[in-house]
This record gives structure tokens, C-alpha cells and sequence, in this order.
């Protein structure tokens, strides 16, 4: 027992002990009032009683230091210690109808890994994560939990539980564990049809997992040199330490999903050659990789880069190391960042990681409170020292003689009233024109979904706004094999939802695959119809 | 020799004092390059990605043809290596084919190592039953590539170069204007350094004579993710990976494509530098060993 609880890791303390006696008591408790009252819901009484539960303030997360991190390309965010994870598990109430499961896109069983944590079985914490979730180490990470469980959690008020911490504690913890004791991954034997996966992003990483599980000869395809989609070329690593993803795509190639890199599906291989190679269905994840410019003057100057190129540039090519590695990134002293989502401030939080950068700068148009980040990250990019002008718009990039970025004018804005998004549409005010110099420019103002893939595809249905329109259930598009999920059916979302939509996809495959198999395509077809 | 490996170099051949043909063994690749398109590909783990045209292709044996001309740091290495060593990766056909149709009489202009991209394009014009005149330039002798393969797809092949050591003395612009006040040329596709490019298009602009210039500006990912290769083509925006490489060369800002080429010189020379001078110390090495 002592034995197992330090492999674990756990703080083998007098309390826990006591906890975990308490807890084996109230389970017991439990189970014969369930056997006696089966018809009323019970207050779960697990680990500490509600009343000292509610005692216990949320944990802080340990951090590098802002003074510190801002020269380092390492994980901010340091993770909770056991002793620290698993008091604040012991925050959870259990509530018997969970909210926070609710508003998770993969609908996570939250309690129950959670439990887990108080019990001290982190391995079965990691298989219940797993189990809605391919992706727990990643989406602990970069899940804007504020606006999802955390947003509902019983005591939201007081500062709910750290949900995504927790997730982060045990998926991470399990890494560690699998450098020194690799984990058993079971290799499936692929006995139905051969499906593509297209994208290997968290979409289609979660797609294929669930795919090859169910018995699929399963291909992810990637067109860059590297798996993991915008997880590898876009979160820079001190959001995302590349360990996480190596250990994703090693788990799902282990699982036996074939990978192939550096083929572009719609130039590579097309459509029509994939299914005369006996391909039965597709799963489109390819993503939002398409950037936005704003169309201002000036804005083809040298120094300003999409945040797609310069995130591409830095984490994926790895120009932070530059000469060592070979493709440079050029990045003056004083950078400016437009837009507020997490892109944005990834861009400006590299910017600062960078040598000779100065100044780091924020220009959004709208107010703090539309931005789209994380609040994390914007707390984060705040404490690095990131200088912050919203209700700020570029109207034109300033030029030297030779095409070079010098400066920035922008315009300053008022909100009025909300727009198609929900949010307060910025106004522009007359006369408020102002300058500064700057000598870097990265334009993160969003991304659309990369049409090459979906174009190669015959008669397949695209929106105006380039996504590819699904049934919600099945994730089926227009044409019966091709499925889609993830940000190239919305335009931008986050990891979870495309981890949810994976998920989706690949039971709808199997459903179409087999009643195409069984010979019941019409009857699929009609339930389809009926529930999109 | 056993079957190739992917991206295994398979042919090598010194064409001058800059250049390099080289044959890799992309069978997928091979199968679906058509005219205009090209590859990108890295030669070291931490490499960077460069785009180079497709030459060439051989369905049969799987391989395509590049042809590299040795200006940097990577372009070097590639320049080095030999038959049987593999690239460390390389993806395509990227870009969209060059629309290829009998226009009636075609003008083929290509300077340097652009000739390596004009001559599928010629070939592709001749059998689309055009009458094509090639013009190759170099500024001189030795920088000359291609010669007998453009022959061969061409009607007419005029020779230039800049010091008169072959052909005629000048620049392709000469007697492609000859051409143009004879009214002989109904389409002309140009492909070089953009200087050449952006005088090609002058002196077909007056008779309005439909002209495409392959544009060649820096990549990164050649998929229409990064915007790297931005260039402005009649006011607008386009992504040269994606929505050229050809575009109609009367539209396009050669002026800004010149100083965007120019964004990363610094970089390129400080990269070149410090493997070179690798290269001497590994040589010494050798030689103290």
C-alpha cells in the first residue's frame, strides 16, 4: 500500500490516509442507502462532508514567473503537486446532476475523474478522461474552462473547481509515468472497411482513435512534415509542451492508425485515387489554416506576417533557434499584434520570448471584454508585459522606401451596439487617428478553413464562409462517405469542440459503413435526413 | 538498381557552374505533376521548406525532375547530394497547372533557372498544337540550361545572353519585341528573375497580348496556411501557392514582389555563412584526423 501510493506519487500523510478511510466508509454508507431507498436521490457522500468541502479555497496553479518565463520557451504553467491536486478534487461536491459535464463538448465525466483523484487512483482518473477524451493532456491546457465546466460549476461563485488544472495534473502525471513505463497500448486488428482521415489535427487525431478502435483500417493524412495540426505549427510550446503531442501521436499509431505525412489530400492524392485505393469513407479535419487579412494599406509590407506564418515560422520550422535551424523568422524590437483571441496572444507572447524584442504591443478593436482569448492567457500576456490598446483600429500600415514596415496608424473606436456576433460593434471616432512606430506586424485576426482538400472533392456543399455544412448527429455532409468535424465546419472553435466533433464523426462513420455493410444505406439515409 | 526509396534521389547531373538536375523517386508525385506545378521539400530534420518546380516527371519510373540552382544555405546542401541519399521530405503537386491551350502562336520567355519551369509548359503548348517560340536568356554562356530539351519542344528557339558568349548579345526583352511589333505572339508565358518578368510584361502590355508570369516569391508552407507568398496581382491579394504560381503579368506589382523577395537576405547570408564556414572546420577535422 505505502508502496503503491509513492509510486503514485501521493502524499501519504496522516489526512489522506484519513480521507481515503472516511471515503470507503461513505461508500459503504451509500450503498445500502441505495439498496434501501432506491427510488430517492441520494447526497453523495464521498471523501471530506459538503460542509468542509466548501471550506477549502480554489488552489492557485504554480507558474514560471512573468520575469522569468518571458526568456524561456517552457511551460508557463507548472501543474499542481499531488499534495495540491488533491485537495482541490476534494472541492468537487459530486453533484448528482453535473452541470459541468454538460457544458463540456465532449461531455467528460467530470465527478468521476475527480473522484478518482480523491481516491488516489490516478490511472483510473486518466481512463475515465480518456474515455470522452482523447486528447486530456492537451485540452487541460488550452480548454477556455471559464466559459465551459468551470462557467457552471456549483461554486462558480466562489471560485469553482480547477477543472482543467485537475485534467492537466493526471494527464501529465501519466506521462511522466509512461517515460519510465510505457503504457500497454492494444494494437487492433483492422477487420472492416479502410476509412481517411483527412487533417491531424485534434479532430481528426480523435476520429482516428475512435475509428481504429472500432475495428477500421484507419489512414491519417497530413500535409505538413509534422503530425498535430494547429496543436504542432500553432500553440507555441510554453502553452503546449511538444511532449504532450508526441505521446498523442504515438498513442494513436501504436493503436494502429497508419499516418502519412507530407501528403496534401486534393494535390497528393485526390479523392477519386483514394477510393479506388478502397477508401469507404472520409473524415474531413481540416481545420481553420487559411489566414485573414484585414485588407488595409500597406499591409503586403516586409515585417508583417499572418500569425499563421510567424507561429508556422517559430514552432513548427523552429526559427527561435535560428541559425541552428534553418528557417529564420525576422522580428524587430517592437512588435505589434492585431486581434485578441488566443492566436493573438500567442503571437505576442513569442514576440516577447524573441532576442531584441523591445515592446510587444495589442491593438483590438473592440473592448477587453469581447476579446476571445482565454482569460488565462490574457492575464498571462498581461503580466509578461504586453501592452494592451484596445478599442484600437489599424487603418494603415506605414512603409520605409523599401516596403518595410516603420509604424502603424490606427483609429480609435467606440462601442455601439451589438452585431451579428452577439458582440458590441466597434465605431470608429472621427479625428481620433493616431501613430506609433513599430517594425513587426502580425496579423491575427482569424483563420478560415483551408479549401484545398474539401474543393478536391466533387459536388461537396461549401458555405459562403468556406465550412463545410454536416448533419449535427452524424457529422455526414452532402456527400454520403465524406464527413467533416472540427474548425473546418465552423470556421474557428477550440480543441475540445473538435475533440467532440471526432468523436461524432467516427460514430457516424461506423454507422453509414455499417448500414452500407448490413445493405440498410436507404434507411440510414433516411434517419439522416430526419435528423438534420 | 533495387527499388527506389520515397524522396531517394535516383539521378544527378551537373549543369553548369550552379546548377543541379537531380531525379527523386516521388511516385505519387510523378503520377499527377502536370505543367506550372511544383514541390516543396527539406533536406535536413531541422531544414527549412523550399519550393522548386517540377521540371519534369516519369510516370513510369516514379520520379520527378528539379533543378536547383545553389544560392544558399539549403540550396547548397541539395547541390550535394548524391544518387541514393533520400531527401528528408518532400510533398506535392502543389500550386494550380498552367492553363494550357492552342492559343496559336505561344512566346515561351524564361532567364536562368526559370527555364527549368518554362520547359514542361513549352512542351505542354506544342502538343496543345501551338506554335512555340522559345526564348532562353542568361547573362552568359555558362548559366545556360536546358538548351537541347527546349529545342526540342519549340518551333523557334532564340538564345540570348547579357555578354553575347552565345547567341545574341542582350536580353530576352529584345526580340520579344520584335516579335510583338511583328504581331506574331498571341500568348506569352514568362518565368525568371522578376526583373525580366516585369519587362517581359512591359513590352507585351501595349498591344494588350495575354501574358502570365510564374511568380516565385518566398514560401513557407506552399499549402495557403502562412500568406508568405502574398502578392498583389491587379489591387488585390492572392496567395502565389495556392492561387498561381501563374498570374496575368499585366496586373501584377513586380515592385513589391522585388522587395518582398528581399525580406530575409540578411537571414539567408548569416545561414550560408555559418555553414560554410562548418563545411571548412568538418574539412579540417578531416584532414587533422
Amino acid at each position: 500500500m505505502a508502496e503503491e501510493q509513492q509510486k503514485n506519487g501521493l502524499n501519504e500523510s496522516a489526512g489522506h490516509k484519513k480521507q481515503v478511510e472516511r471515503l470507503a466508509r461513505a461508500r459503504e454508507v451509500a450503498a445500502r442507502k441505495k439498496q434501501k431507498q432506491k427510488a430517492t436521490v441520494e447526497e453523495p457522500e464521498i471523501g471530506l462532508p459538503k460542509k468542509e468541502r466548501l471550506k477549502i479555497p480554489r488552489h492557485p496553479m504554480l507558474e514560471q514567473s512573468p520575469e522569468e518565463r518571458v526568456h524561456n520557451f517552457k511551460s508557463v504553467v507548472l501543474g499542481y503537486d499531488d499534495e495540491t491536486a488533491l485537495a482541490e478534487a476534494h472541492r468537487c461536491l459530486q453533484c448528482p446532476h453535473p452541470k459541468c459535464v454538460e457544458y463540456c463538448p465532449a461531455e467528460v465525466d467530470i465527478p468521476a475523474f475527480i473522484l478518482e483523484i480523491v481516491k488516489g487512483d490516478i490511472p483510473a482518473a486518466y481512463d475515465i478522461l480518456k474515455r470522452d477524451n482523447a486528447l486530456p493532456a492537451v485540452c487541460g491546457r488550452v480548454c477556455p474552462q471559464e466559459v465551459q465546466c468551470e462557467m457552471v460549476c456549483l461554486l462558480a461563485k466562489k471560485g469553482p473547481v480547477a477543472i482543467g488544472r485537475l485534467e492537466q495534473y493526471v494527464a501529465e502525471y501519466m506521462l511522466d509515468r509512461f517515460e519510465t513505463e510505457p503504457p500497454k497500448i492494444k494494437k487492433y486488428r483492422p477487420t472492416k472497411e479502410r476509412v481517411a482521415v483527412i487533417g491531424s489535427g485534434p479532430a481528426g487525431i480523435t476520429c482516428a482513435a475512435d475509428l481504429v478502435k472500432m475495428g477500421y483500417a484507419v489512414t491519417l493524412f497530413e500535409g505538413f512534415h509534422k503530425p498535430g495540426g494547429v496543436l504542432s505549427y500553432g500553440i507555441p510550446p510554453f502553452r503546449l509542451p511538444r511532449r504532450i503531442i508526441a505521446s498523442e501521436i504515438k498513442g494513436v499509431e501504436a493503436m494502429g492508425v497508419e499516418l502519412r505525412l507530407d501528403t496534401v489530400f486534393g494535390k497528393t492524392i485526390t479523392y477519386e485515387e483514394a477510393m479506388e485505393m478502397g477508401y469507404e469513407a472520409f473524415f474531413l479535419g481540416t481545420g481553420a489554416g487559411l489566414p485573414r487579412f484585414m485588407g488595409i494599406p500597406g499591409e503586403n509590407a516586409n515585417g508583417v506576417y499572418s500569425a499563421n506564418e510567424y507561429l508556422v515560422r517559430v514552432n513548427l520550422m523552429e526559427a527561435w533557434d535560428f541559425p541552428k535551424a534553418d528557417t529564420p523568422v525576422f522580428v524587430g524590437k517592437r512588435v505589434v499584434t492585431v486581434g485578441a483571441g488566443n492566436t493573438a496572444m500567442d503571437c505576442s507572447r513569442v514576440s516577447l520570448r524573441m532576442s531584441g524584442v523591445e515592446e510587444s504591443r495589442i491593438v483590438y478593436r473592440r473592448s477587453r471584454k469581447e476579446a476571445t482569448a482565454r482569460a488565462e492567457e490574457v492575464e498571462h500576456a498581461m503580466e509578461e508585459g504586453v501592452q494592451f490598446h484596445f478599442l484600437t483600429q489599424p487603418v494603415e500600415v506605414l512603409r520605409d522606401e523599401n516596403n518595410w514596415i516603420k509604424g502603424l496608424r490606427c483609429i480609435k473606436n467606440e462601442l455601439g451596439e451589438p452585431d451579428e456576433s452577439g458582440r458590441r460593434r466597434p465605431i470608429p471616432i472621427e479625428g481620433s487617428e493616431f501613430e506609433f512606430p513599430c517594425d513587426t506586424m502580425l496579423v491575427a485576426i482569424g483563420q478560415r478553413p483551408n479549401p484545398i482538400a474539401m474543393r478536391s472533392i466533387p459536388g461537396l456543399e461549401i458555405t459562403k464562409w468556406g465550412t463545410v455544412p454536416v448533419n449535427e448527429e452524424t457529422m455526414q455532409t452532402n456527400i454520403s462517405n465524406v464527413f467533416a468535424g472540427g474548425d473546418v465546419t465552423v470556421g474557428e472553435s477550440t480543441v475540445i469542440f473538435a475533440v467532440g466533433q471526432g468523436k461524432k464523426g467516427a460514430r457516424g462513420i461506423d454507422a453509414y459503413l455499417t448500414a452500407k455493410r448490413e445493405g440498410r444505406l436507404e434507411e440510414f439515409e433516411r434517419q439522416h435526413a430526419a435528423a438534420s | 538498381m533495387s527499388k527506389a526509396k520515397l524522396n531517394q534521389i535516383t539521378f544527378r547531373q551537373r549543369l553548369g557552374e550552379d546548377m543541379v538536375r537531380i531525379e527523386v523517386y516521388a511516385p505519387l508525385v510523378a503520377k499527377k505533376a502536370q505543367p506550372g506545378q511544383f514541390i516543396i521539400l527539406r533536406v535536413t530534420p531541422r531544414g527549412e521548406r523550399i519550393p522548386l518546380t517540377i521540371a519534369d516527371a516519369d510516370v513510369e519510373k516514379g520520379t520527378i525532375t528539379l533543378i536547383l540552382q545553389e544560392v544558399g544555405k539549403t540550396t547548397m546542401m541539395l547541390g550535394q547530394m548524391q544518387v541514393g541519399q533520400c531527401l528528408e521530405n518532400l510533398l506535392g503537386p502543389l500550386g494550380h497547372p498552367t492553363p494550357i491551350k492552342n492559343y496559336g502562336t505561344a512566346c515561351v520567355v524564361a532567364g536562368g533557372l526559370g527555364t527549368a519551369e518554362m520547359y514542361p509548359i513549352a512542351r505542354a503548348l506544342r502538343e496543345a498544337g501551338n506554335h512555340v517560340v522559345t526564348i532562353v536568356g542568361a547573362r552568359r554562356k555558362d548559366l545556360l540550361i536546358l538548351l537541347d530539351e527546349m529545342k526540342s519542344v519549340s518551333d523557334e528557339l532564340i538564345i540570348t545572353t547579357d555578354d553575347g558568349s552565345f547567341g545574341r548579345k542582350g536580353v530576352v526583352t529584345d526580340p520579344l519585341k520584335e516579335l510583338v511589333a511583328e504581331d506574331r505572339v498571341d500568348f506569352v508565358i514568362t518565368c525568371g528573375p522578376v526583373i525580366m518578368m516585369k519587362f517581359v510584361a512591359e513590352a507585351t502590355r501595349g498591344k494588350g497580348i495575354p501574358t502570365y508570369a510564374s511568380l516565385n516569391p518566398i514560401m513557407v508552407d506552399g499549402t495557403g496556411m502562412c500568406g508568405s507568398c502574398r502578392v498583389s496581382v491587379g489591387g488585390k491579394v492572392y496567395f502565389a501557392c495556392v492561387d498561381g504560381p501563374d498570374f496575368d503579368a499585366h496586373q501584377v506589382d513586380f515592385a513589391e514582389l522585388m522587395m518582398r523577395q528581399k525580406a530575409f537576405v540578411k537571414y539567408e547570408k548569416c545561414a550560408l555563412e555559418e555553414w560554410l564556414k562548418q563545411q571548412e572546420e568538418g574539412k579540417e577535422t578531416v584532414k587533422a584526423g
